[in-house]
């Protein structure tokens, strides 16, 4: 195909792309690295029902021509990404300046906002990438082997929970696993304690946030992996039974390797997604005991009191830059087949 | 004889009203000129939807009245009234409330229209900033102490009038036997558990923040003793205390299970109302001040006030035909049909049993909530600050070095402190 052709086909979706990906990712990394003005303020009395007390009030004449002469606030560098309740670097080496042993220094980033965050995050995402795959293929065998008549409804009974609302499955998983719900009620009795509560134990958090992620997500992987075994070769699958080969073996001798390729797409998208893991948190008001780098960016633009742009800014770039490093395996080892199906 | 017959007078023209109201298409005359719009955003609960729908009754061939009664309207005032014309001509705000719309100067002075339309009001009705009126109050709110009549009767106890008393009280209504979990109170991580580290604070008399700037300065024995009592009511509270809201609270109450607690004014009515709440606890269900902390004299909660404030962003017109409107909404004839509703700061109102809490903290010298620019990012930073604190993961020391450090930062980025 010649240049020119290339380039008139694929001119629409480069111009998309930069106009709705590029162009954001760039605003969103400058707006990361200012901050508000510094504010004026000026002492007031202020008086209501409760009698007159000094306060002191944002000028807002003055603010105004501040924000006309400089629109974007003030020029901070990388501060944003540098405080405490980011990257929080003071805070770091305090940390490894004060604690020797290792559980002092994993109870201490546990306890800045952004690490919290980060652990549940990366935990959730290598949690629940490979359990939903395994979920999604197992389901997939399973339904392959159904008489024709009963793979319609088991079909579609498989990828219900990736038609539900994400955060409205997570509200219902949340009331079942609140402790006079059945499945929290269930669990208060088989550990024989009346004060087991889901919201009250970190653990107990987590687990069910997993749980609730492998349910979620592994309809996905049913889907792509079925579509997958329609086109596994039927002439091999037949000669390795005819060499005697058991269901297990066929499976993992023929059928897995078949698939691999498909696995990879899988688990590169599965971790894009699971990486920007926010509505069970909310769903399951999980936020005491599990955080993640979205829900972090949630928390700092949802109030319009104070909507803190740079913060939520300085997350987001991280959130990007963490999905590049988590991909790049991956992408590795796809530009490696490429190179090796060329030569 | 004459007051007497007044008396009877004004019953007669308050069920009249009522009758207007109950209606529903009633046309009041509020006084309107020409066309106009006025367009309601209001939190979302009882009083402030009656005080909309009164407000609906100004609706005439020219002017037309629409309200939006959301626990969201927080997040959304800004951008709706930033926008010209603002999506909203009255913006009802509380103490916190409307300090963001104050920042970005987006409420319109009122004296004049006061001057001109705001007979009825009462001067403690006037919101003053800097001499200028810019909001008007027209109720009164509070956490204030929840009390069961029948278990400290058993127990052979006062009304407590300290935590100090709260907390030994529970221990003989604990040790009698009388009720397993005898305390309660709203910690559940977020606004709720923020909102009981302020009233607590509020009641040592101590100032949040250096006066003068941003700088925070609730790092001190104050702080610590707040904190302390905090984790020792824990003690004798449910274990699923984490999870308990001001409107979960009021359930628990229901069912009996609480005998102290501090608990929004608001939601007193709910709790003694004979056809909501369960008969046997409502009947012994008593109202106090909050209790005082640390040896200090005042109670210790927030005062809070609900009113109205009018955009700047809107024609003159439409400002002073929303001005009418939410006049005639918190009218003394509105407050005498509905006294329950609320504890009004109306002219013409006197308190029924459900006030008695927010008037004891108001008589008993209770502060106001802080208006300091900066004080919804504390409270921000106090409600995930403490959430390892209150479930007893962290110490005291360690949660208020974090409120701190999550505070300066999220005050940096604002521009309020260098």
């Amino acid at each position: 195909m010649p240049h020119r052709t290339f380039f008139t086909f694929i001119f629409p979706s480069i111009l998309a792309m930069v106009l709705f990906i590029t162009l954001p990712i760039i605003s969103v990394a400058v707006q990361s690295m200012y901050i508000e003005h510094p504010a004026i303020l000026t002492t007031v009395e202020s008086c209501g029902p409760f009698g007159c007390s000094k306060q002191s009030k944002v000028d807002v004449a003055a603010m105004a021509k501040l924000k006309a002469e400089e629109p974007m606030g003030q020029f901070a560098g990388l501060s944003n990404y540098l405080n405490h309740n980011h990257l929080a670097l003071n805070d770091l080496r305090e940390i490894f300046s004060q604690n020797n042993s290792f559980s002092g220094i994993v109870s201490a980033l546990m306890n800045l906002p952004f690490y919290r965050a980060l652990a549940f995050t990366l935990t959730y995402c290598f949690v629940v990438t490979p359990l939903a795959m395994m979920l999604g293929f197992a389901i997939a065998l399973a339904v392959n082997t159904m008489p024709k008549i009963l793979k319609g409804p088991a079909i579609f009974v498989s990828i219900l929970p990736m038609i539900i609302t994400p955060l409205v499955g997570s509200l219902i998983l949340a009331w079942m696993f609140n402790p006079a719900g059945i499945f929290g009620a269930t669990l208060q009795w088989l550990a024989n304690d009346p004060g087991l509560s889901l919201r009250a134990s970190p653990v107990l958090t987590w687990i069910v946030v997993l749980v609730y992620g492998v349910w979620t997500n592994g309809p996905f992987s049913f889907v792509i992996f079925y579509a997958g075994l329609q086109t596994v070769p039927q002439d091999t699958v037949e000669s390795a039974r005819i060499d005697g080969a058991s269901r297990w073996q066929i499976t993992r001798f023929v059928i897995i390797p078949h698939l691999v390729p498909l696995a990879t797409f899988v688990a590169l998208v599965q971790l894009m997604d699971n990486f920007r893991v926010f509505e069970p948190i909310v769903g399951f008001s999980a936020q005491a005991n599990a955080t993640s780098l979205s829900w972090l960016v949630f928390n700092d633009l949802v109030s319009s009191d104070n909507p803190q742009f740079g913060s939520a800014g300085a997350t987001s770039v991280i959130t990007i830059i963490g999905v590049l490093i988590l991909l790049s395996p991956v992408l590795l080892r796809t530009w490696r087949d490429f190179n090796r199906k060329v030569v | 004889m004459t007051i007497k017959l007044t008396r009877a007078f004004a019953a007669g023209a308050v069920s009249v009203a009522a009758l207007l109201a109950g209606g529903g298409a009633a046309l009041a005359d509020c006084g309107i000129q020409g066309a106009a719009s006025v367009r309601i955003l209001s939190n979302d609960f009882e009083a402030l939807r009656l005080v909309n729908s009164t407000a609906a009754e100004c609706a005439s061939a020219t002017v037309t009245v629409t309200s939006n009664a959301t626990a969201e309207h927080k997040n959304i005032q800004v951008p709706a009234l930033t926008a010209n014309p603002a999506e909203y001509t009255v913006a009802m705000v509380a103490n916190n409330s409307i300090v963001p719309l104050l920042n970005a100067g987006l409420i319109r002075p009122l004296d004049d229209l006061v001057a001109k339309y705001g007979a009825s009001l009462q001067p403690n009705q006037l919101i003053k900033i800097d001499g200028k009126v810019m909001a008007i109050a027209f109720m009164g709110n509070g956490q204030h102490l929840f009390y069961r009549k029948d278990i400290l009767a058993a127990a052979g106890l006062d009304v407590p009038t300290s935590y100090e008393d709260v907390l030994a009280d529970a221990q003989i209504i604990q040790d009698k036997g009388l009720m397993q979990y005898p305390l309660a109170a709203s910690d559940k991580p977020g606004w709720d558990l923020a909102a009981e580290f302020v009233n607590m604070y509020l009641g040592t008399g101590a100032d949040f923040f250096v006066p003068g700037s941003a700088e925070l300065a609730i790092d001190n024995e104050n702080g610590m003793k707040v904190l302390a009592t905090m984790r020792a009511m824990t003690k004798f509270m449910n274990p699923d205390y984490l999870t308990y809201d001001a409107n979960e609270l009021n359930k628990v109450w229901d069912a009996g299970s609480v005998a102290l607690m501090n608990q929004w004014g608001s939601l007193a009515g709910a709790a003694i109302d004979p056809k909501t709440a369960n008969p046997d606890v409502a009947a012994n269900t008593g109202f106090a001040a909050a209790p005082t902390i640390g040896g200090g004299t005042i109670p210790a909660a927030a005062l809070w006030w609900d009113g109205f404030s009018i955009a700047k962003n809107i024609s003159d017109e439409d400002a002073a035909a929303s001005f009418q409107a939410m006049v005639h909404a918190i009218s003394p004839d509105m407050v005498k049909a509905h006294p329950d509703v609320a504890t009004w700061l109306v002219a013409g109102y006197s308190p029924g049993p459900a006030a008695v809490g927010v008037i004891a903290n108001a008589t008993e010298g209770a502060q106001a909530y802080p208006m300091q620019p900066y004080m919804g990012l504390l409270h921000t930073a106090l409600s995930t600050g403490l959430a390892d604190f209150i479930a007893g993961k962290e110490d005291a020391e360690q949660a208020l070095k974090d409120v701190k450090a999550s505070y300066d930062a999220s005050a940096k980025e604002a521009g309020f402190l260098n």
